[in-house]
């Protein structure tokens, strides 16, 4: 029979998932949202300077994406507004349709702890941490903040923890894993002290300027599949170096949650160390224990983008050797690599884990209610 | 199988699309140089509207150094991950075997054909002139 249809607009599909995103990234019409949270000093500074960070072009990322504003192409609000920069549109597209109850915000804007101007990067660090509260945490109560820091200012970073963490809406202190040099050196233990002072978790998410090429000593990367890589052996290097300089001995309540690093590497690079410190422990002898367990006690790790392995149920075994209690679910909305939580896991995932990994241990980490 | 009036023949152009909803089942109608395919709006990979991607052709290489275009704006890119797909096969580019999107049979009838046979007009006036396009689900 022949029958004509209705037409209708797209539906919206109804979820009945509550989770934890673990990754959301807010943006802005232009850095000028910044200005009311700028001194006259800093205000003049970036409208005629701007950013100077360690490659050519300081306002784009070191290789060119895929997308525009390296974004889902179906994420630029209706309004005209970049991908992220709208609230509305955020909690139509994502908060309400996939069922956040929680979403932890990592603004990558602006890029203050990589600035090679010292203050500067500290002025935007306390702006980004403003204009997150009066245009996003004020607005939305599902929403929670990450405080943007300058590592390589441990000063101005202390004071900002100090400053930013009685509002207790900010559930991360937020570094870059690129900094000047590897991030166990002891420059940047204030930073860790602090944050443990004031008893939250460092979030690390992939990305800074480090000023080397991104591959870490084997030279610049041709082509965006190598440089988006690079960004996993670069976490791999953070964590040897927190491990291997003994931040883990000095700071024994210090928790890190690894943002869009991968996962999959963590259990290699556990063994490896072990081999190694095995035979060279007595080189490093501040180190108690053997570097996997530092490891499996201090790190906690986002799932996107997330490995899928041709049998799913490889991915499971791997996650068991982390640590189910360790990996905590995230989307990275709005950009192009969003894991969307209906279809993140190829294969079931039993009850409890489920619960776990998007919901309960980003819960237990951040001291979500 | 029942067969659903989508769209009018010149209501979509060469190049462009029309989304409808058949049986609350979303459906992206495409025109590729004068012929119609049809796809269910939804990536076999993590769901993501695939029907709002965008056309484009397919880069080839034999090697390195070697690259040409071919069958521009025949292959849909998911909005999310750029995932590939041939419109008129459905079939992932990358993994053809084993990832494809639910493709639906497309055909264009006169409007005095789909008049004799039993038929319920819901939003859709059919009238004798026109030709129409018609999905089979």
């Amino acid at each position: 029979m022949n029958i004509a249809v209705r037409e209708e607009t797209l539906e919206k599909q109804a979820t009945r998932l509550a989770i934890v995103d673990c990754d959301i990234h807010p943006s802005m019409r232009s850095s000028a949202e910044l200005f009311p949270f700028l001194s006259a000093r800093w205000r003049e500074h970036m409208q005629t300077y701007s950013a100077h960070i360690r490659q050519a072009l300081s306002e784009t990322l070191a290789y060119p994406r895929m997308t525009p504003d390296v974004a889902r192409r179906d994420a630029w609000p209706p309004n005209g507004a970049p991908p992220g920069a709208d609230l509305d549109f955020m909690r139509e597209q994502h908060l309400d349709l996939n069922g956040v109850e929680t979403g932890i915000l990592v603004p990558l804007r602006t890029g203050a702890g990589s600035q090679r101007n010292l203050e500067y990067g500290a002025a935007l660090a306390s702006a980004m941490n403003d204009w997150q509260a009066a245009a996003w945490l004020d607005k939305e109560p599902r929403l929670r903040g990450s405080i943007i820091v300058t590592p390589e200012y441990p000063e101005a970073a202390i004071r900002e923890i100090e400053r930013v963490s009685s509002d207790k809406r900010f559930v991360q202190v937020l570094i870059p894993p690129r900094t000047d040099e590897p991030l166990g050196r002891r420059r940047y233990w204030p930073v860790y002290e602090a944050a443990v002072r004031v008893g939250l978790p460092i979030g690390m998410h992939v990305g800074g300027v480090s000023g080397h090429p991104a591959t870490g000593g084997s030279g610049a990367p041709s082509y965006y599949i190598e440089e988006h890589h690079s960004l996993v052996p670069a976490m791999q290097a953070v964590v040897t170096s927190l491990v291997l300089e003994g931040v883990f001995e000095q700071f024994p309540t210090l928790k890190f949650a690894l943002v869009e690093g991968s996962f999959a590497w963590s259990p290699a690079l556990g063994w490896r160390l072990d081999k190694h410190w095995k035979r060279l422990k007595s080189e490093v002898p501040h180190l108690k224990r053997a570097p996997s367990e530092y490891i499996r006690e201090h790190f906690w790790y986002t799932t996107q983008p997330i490995e899928e392995p041709d049998n799913p149920q490889d991915l499971f075994d791997l996650m068991g050797w982390i640590g189910w209690d360790k990996l905590m679910f995230s989307t990275d909305y709005p950009h192009w690599d969003f894991d969307d939580p209906r279809y993140v896991f190829k294969a079931k995932l039993d009850e409890k884990r489920r619960s776990m990994i998007f919901r309960d241990n980003a819960k237990a980490l951040y001291g979500l209610r | 199988m029942a067969r659903y009036v989508v769209a009018t023949v010149g209501e979509i152009a060469p190049g462009s699309r029309k989304l409808v909803t058949v049986k609350g089942r979303e459906i992206g109608l495409f025109n590729i140089k004068g012929e119609y395919f049809a796809l269910a709006n939804k990536c076999p990979h993590e769901g993501a509207s695939l029907c709002r991607g965008t056309l484009v052709g397919l880069a080839q290489s034999d090697g390195p150094g070697d690259y040409r275009l071919t069958r521009q704006g025949e292959l849909l890119k998911c909005p999310w991950h750029g995932w590939e797909f041939d419109v008129r096969t459905g079939q992932s580019w990358c993994d053809p075997d084993n990832t494809y999107v639910r493709q639906y049979a497309v055909s264009v009838e006169d409007g005095g054909e789909l008049l004799k046979g039993p038929y319920v007009a819901e939003t859709f006036q059919v009238s004798v002139e026109e030709n129409y396009i018609i999905v089979d689900m």
